[in-house]
């Protein structure tokens, strides 16, 4: 089936998730070409990897609302683009921006959206696989829709090139009204880059309720520190106050994936879980032996926290001889 | 300003997903319900616009009679009213749920005027949909600002805070607006004693819509497998620190 997938830019390309979708995107074409969807100007220079992630034309919709992001107006340039190119799915990554923008599709054209599917199969209907819970559950579902909209989990499908040669490039200026510019950012407000971010960090140390209080987490502190890492925590945290919501790791806070993540004191609800399926490594360290988190952890130190972290602090810095 | 809040009732599931054997369901017998927190800030924010400008604020859930726990949650946290669209239990899917909160809203504003302010999760908690909010908003010809972190209301205009890598995206549409937020937008207070005892008394207005056929229809629910792991124990108590820094440094990190 004919495939147009709406793909992100960066300053310098295209955004790796829309890459992930292209990939499920392909999968889902079969025989039949993958068009793309870029809003902004010169196109041009994103041909030559979309190209080779199998997109055979690029059309990139050219307006001045698109120097500041306008969910809206991207939306409403995808529809006219699927009614000209009678695409029979329309496809977008599962991140913030690719969710919204294909929710709006879904209410411009009054048909059913599957957001964050891990699969996708051709066929009447389509069948789909898609996460729920933050990752937690998996749905097969059946998706009625013409087109089939949906979006694609991040990290679940993998970006694969072909090599094939760089996709033509076609624009054009989308017909847009007032009502599809009311809805843009207006400004960007700068936060001061201070420390390393949670989502990024190689090392990750959170506290959960067993830190007991906003000065349990001195040790904890001190442990990100020395392994040049974030602290995170849970929610049972940020709702004590002993933390901003900035530093709740799961599935309504930070998604990480750390080499290392170290959890202490949490117990590992699966809500807590869908924010650190992407860490290569765990190593809990918790006072119960029967605590979830340790059915996900490949280490675990039993017992106090209060104990144990500060015996980790000492024993690093003897490592190092400081 | 009137304002209403779209919530969920949804199973805290604690440590383990179990799917029902029919596959359609979470096992949820032994569990307690709950709202997304997304929702909870919802429903604070609510509250304090109403404090700041006064005002109506209103919950709506469309769920099962036992949905009603969570209208009266949020009845206790200071919401004036609330609007359960009862279901039998079947779950509606994001496009239908839409549909059905789209009449329901229409026919409240008939009688008491529109909302300014329309307020959702920006994502479901079980479902995870993404687009209950945006739906509505268009179906209703009113802009919609999604993922919010911060809200101010200012002389028919919302000013309306995302946050983004590096910073925060800002945007400014006039009301009436619907919005969808997220967890950090504020910190929810806990509902009082009283606040518990005036909810029971605040009114909860009942209707029962029919469930159209699914166009995104379940076929099963499957736990992912491969999670499972066998923890390799390292010791016991502060003693098992030199073994954890051994581990540290294998995996690169000390
Ligand atoms: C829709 C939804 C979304 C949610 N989103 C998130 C989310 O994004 N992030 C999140 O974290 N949670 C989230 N939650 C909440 C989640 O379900 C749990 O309630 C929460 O993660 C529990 O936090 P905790 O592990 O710190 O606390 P608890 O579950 O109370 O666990 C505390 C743990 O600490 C251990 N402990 C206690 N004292 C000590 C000590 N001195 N030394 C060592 N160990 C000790 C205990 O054995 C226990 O295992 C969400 C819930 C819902 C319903
Ligand atoms: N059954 C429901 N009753 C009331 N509000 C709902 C319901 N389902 C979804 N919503 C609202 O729509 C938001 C987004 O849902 P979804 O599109 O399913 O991710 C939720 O956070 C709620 O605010």
């Amino acid at each position: 089936m004919s495939v147009l997938a709406v793909v992100e830019r960066t300053a310098d390309g295209v955004d790796e998730l829309s890459l992930q979708a292209l990939a499920l995107a392909r999968g889902l074409a079969g025989d039949e070409p993958v068009e793309a969807l870029a809003v902004g100007r010169d196109g041009g220079e994103l041909a030559a990897v979309l190209g080779e992630h199998g997109v055979s034309t690029l059309h990139v919709a050219e307006h001045e609302a698109f120097d500041a992001y306008a969910p809206v107006a991207v939306a409403r340039a995808a529809v006219e683009l699927v009614g000209r190119l009678g695409s029979r799915a329309v496809v977008a990554a599962g991140s913030e921006r690719g969710n919204e923008v294909l929710a709006h599709v879904a209410a411009m054209l009054d048909q059913p959206l599957a957001a964050n599917c891990v699969e996708a199969s051709a066929g009447e209907p389509l069948r789909v696989t898609r996460v729920r819970w933050g990752g937690s559950l998996l749905e097969e579902a059946e998706l009625n829709g013409a087109p089939a909209l949906l979006t694609v989990a991040p990290h679940a499908v993998s970006a694969e090139p072909t090599g094939a040669a760089a996709a033509a490039v076609e624009a054009f200026a989308p017909e847009l009204s007032e009502a599809d510019l009311l809805v843009r950012v207006v400004e960007q407000q700068q936060t001061a880059a201070g420390g390393v971010s949670l989502a990024d960090a190689k090392v990750v140390v959170s506290g959960g309720r067993g830190a007991g209080s906003a000065e349990g987490f001195t040790a904890i502190e001190e442990l990100a520190a020395l392994l040049g890492g974030a602290v995170g925590c849970s929610r049972a945290v940020t709702m004590a106050g002993w933390r901003p919501h900035t530093d709740q790791v799961g599935q309504t806070g930070t998604k990480i994936s750390p080499d290392v993540y170290i959890p202490c004191g949490i117990s590992g609800a699966t809500q807590h879980m869908a924010g650190c399926r992407g860490a290569k490594a765990i190593l809990a360290i918790n006072e119960d032996p029967e605590a979830p988190i340790l059915a996900s952890a490949d280490y675990a130190v039993i017992g106090d926290l209060h104990a144990i972290v500060p015996a980790i602090v000492a024993e690093l810095r003897k490592a190092r001889g400081s | 300003m009137r304002t209403l809040v779209c919530v969920k009732r949804v199973p805290m599931t604690g440590g383990r997903m179990v799917v029902t054997d029919d596959g359609q369901a979470l096992e949820t017998r032994h569990l307690g319900f709950t709202i997304s927190p997304h929702e909870e800030c919802g429903v604070e924010e609510a509250v304090r616009l109403a404090e700041a400008h006064g005002g109506e604020t209103v919950a709506l859930t469309l769920g099962p009679p036992e949905a009603e726990e969570q209208l009266r949650d949020a009845l206790a946290l200071g919401l004036d009213r609330a609007v359960h669209l009862v279901t039998d239990g079947e779950e509606w899917d994001s496009q239908a749920t839409a549909a059905a909160i789209v009449d329901a809203i229409r026919a409240d504003e008939a009688e008491a005027g529109p909302f300014d302010l329309v307020v959702f999760g920006n994502e479901s908690a079980d479902s995870g949909g993404y687009q209950v909010g945006i739906r509505v908003a268009h179906a209703l010809g009113r802009p919609c600002v999604t993922g919010l972190k911060g809200i101010a209301v200012e002389e028919g205009s919302a000013r309306c805070e995302q946050e983004v890598p590096g910073g925060r995206d800002v945007y400014r549409v006039p009301l009436p607006a619907v919005v969808t937020v997220k967890e950090g937008l504020n910190l929810p207070r806990y509902p009082s004693v009283p606040g518990r005892m005036r909810a029971k008394q605040k009114p909860v207005a009942a209707s029962s819509p029919t469930r159209p056929q699914p166009r995104l229809a379940k076929v099963r629910l499957v736990v992912p497998e491969g999670q499972a792991k066998q923890a390799e124990l390292l010791g016991h108590g502060p003693e098992a620190a030199p073994r954890v820094v051994e581990v540290l440094e294998r995996l690169g990190v000390a």
